[in-house]
């Protein structure tokens, strides 16, 4: 069972749950697996055609899976990843 | 990887022993010596912003010596940003941003040299702005802003210090397209308006950008004294809650609309068109477009007219704790969804938030589930303190 870490706006989606373990053999299986878990959470992540949006980094322990193999990039038990969105804030 | 940024220092950049003095400290470490100090000196740096993550930025490079710094601005210090903008006082309220951001730096050096734009960042100024610097620290709060800090700084090919905050946690990276990826690389659109909540609205831990922006000047520094790892290439992202740092790999992107080898940028664009936002994060009044709107005048006039509304108050129940209207009932916006089935299509709403922004979004929500005798409180609460009762407290 592979871990997402889920960044500060969105755990509002999975009830301040930070930490969520996920089944699945790749990438995009483990996002099906988190937004079954927390459905408010797929707006947030894909758009209205099914795919992942694209201000949604997904990283693959430490490396951006879209320099891998996107969603298809396989993970193991062993497999941490994390959402890292963009956030404008800073000078308010 | 070791990147320096302007060495050597010009030959006339030297210190006097007042100088001496003041940065003994920098001077005797090995890593820097006289001639990083030279070349903090020689050193100009922009920072857009002067708010929570420029505040400490701009103070530890005005202590660290760095010669010339760039202040842009366009606001005035009020009470709600000393919670973090450390930058500025009690007694600097009410005044420009700018000036009492130099006006605190100069007290803690008099040597060095301090430039105010008090302007927004625009399309139309930021190239001009931007020429004379070395190195610009992106302090913004806003996804335009960002976009076009990034895109001046690929086209004048300078390094980008990058910091963001968001309730708890924070992202540094230095974006730098001559050495590796860009903020485009990473972030090739922005989120539709009103996805992501604005610190404005979603709130900030106070100290979070002190630690964000120290960050940023201390990537600042090295770049300019050219030491160490600089963080191009890498995103760290920092939780103070977990207090954790961790830190991701990033690349250019080979598809990348403005630093890849076939841009399709290769001017500034209209920002605020690209993001669907403004160029800045003044929450101050929202509103849902005309149509929708009412005015706490009108809405008091009709209260005063005795007219039946249901006023419904999306905002959380710890806001609700600091202030509400007696007439109004609390159905925070995450609960609303769920309780739509409450409402009466025949009977007159009005949607009510801080500013009007979240009540604008919830009233698109209601809208489209067919209630559609609803208005939005243009400015919300904020506006009701400040025009109809101003006993209340304003957030």
């Amino acid at each position: 069972m592979a871990n997402i870490r889920i960044p500060t706006p969105l755990r509002t989606f999975t009830n301040g749950d930070t930490d969520i373990t996920v089944k699945g053999n790749t990438v995009g299986e483990a996002l099906l697996d988190l937004t079954s878990q927390y459905v408010e959470l797929k707006q947030h992540l894909y758009n209205e055609d099914g795919k992942l949006r694209a201000f949604v980094n997904i990283f693959l322990d430490g490396d951006d899976v879209r320099h891998l193999n996107g969603e298809n990039t396989a993970i193991n038990a062993e497999s941490s990843l994390r959402i890292v969105p963009s956030v404008a804030g800073g000078f308010i | 990887m070791t990147i320096t940024l302007n060495s050597p220092p010009a030959e006339d950049v030297q210190l006097n022993n007042d100088e001496i003095i003041r940065y003994s400290r920098h001077l005797i470490m090995p890593e820097v010596t006289l001639t990083g100090q030279r070349k903090l000196k020689d050193a100009r740096v922009l920072c857009v912003g002067t708010g929570g993550l420029g505040s400490p930025v701009a103070l530890y490079l005005a202590a660290a010596g760095v010669g010339t710094i760039g202040m842009v601005d366009y606001d005035i210090v009020e009470a709600n940003n000393l919670q973090r903008q450390i930058i500025h006082g009690t007694s600097t309220i009410g005044q420009l941003k700018v000036e009492s951001a130099k006006n605190r730096l100069l007290d803690i050096n008099p040597h060095i040299n301090i430039t105010v734009h008090n302007n927004l960042f625009t399309s139309q100024n930021a190239l001009e702005l931007a020429e004379p610097y070395d190195l610009i620290v992106d302090g913004t709060d806003n996804f335009p802003t960002r976009y076009l800090v990034n895109d001046v700084c690929v086209l004048q090919n300078k390094p980008n210090v990058y910091g963001s905050i968001f309730r708890f946690e924070g992202q540094v990276s230095v974006f730098w397209a001559e050495h590796g990826p860009c903020y485009r690389c990473l972030f090739p659109e922005p989120p539709p308006p009103g996805l992501v909540p604005s610190c404005a609205e979603g709130g900030v831990l106070g100290i979070l950008p002190g630690t964000i922006g120290t960050m940023q000047a201390t990537e600042a520094i090295k770049l300019i004294v050219g030491i160490g790892e600089p963080l191009i290439g890498k995103l760290l992202l920092y939780d103070a809650l977990a207090m954790s740092v961790d830190t991701v790999r990033l690349k250019k992107s080979p598809d990348c609309v403005i630093c890849s080898s076939q841009p399709t940028i290769t001017e500034l664009i209209d920002y605020e068109q690209f993001c669907g936002m403004p160029l800045h994060d003044q929450t101050d009044e929202e509103g849902a477009g005309e149509e929708w709107d009412i005015t706490v005048s009108q809405l008091k006039d009709k209260f005063d007219a005795g007219d039946k509304i249901r006023l419904i108050d999306v905002r959380e129940d710890f806001e609700w704790d600091i202030v509400n209207l007696p007439q109004a009932e609390l159905i925070p916006m995450g609960d609303l969804p769920g309780r739509l089935s409450e409402f009466d299509t025949t009977d007159e709403h009005v949607i009510m938030c801080r500013t009007g922004g979240r009540s604008a979004q919830m009233l698109q929500l209601l809208v489209s589930a067919g209630i559609t005798k609803v208005k939005n409180l243009k400015g919300g609460i904020r506006a009701w303190a400040t025009e109809i009762d101003t006993q209340l407290p304003i957030y």
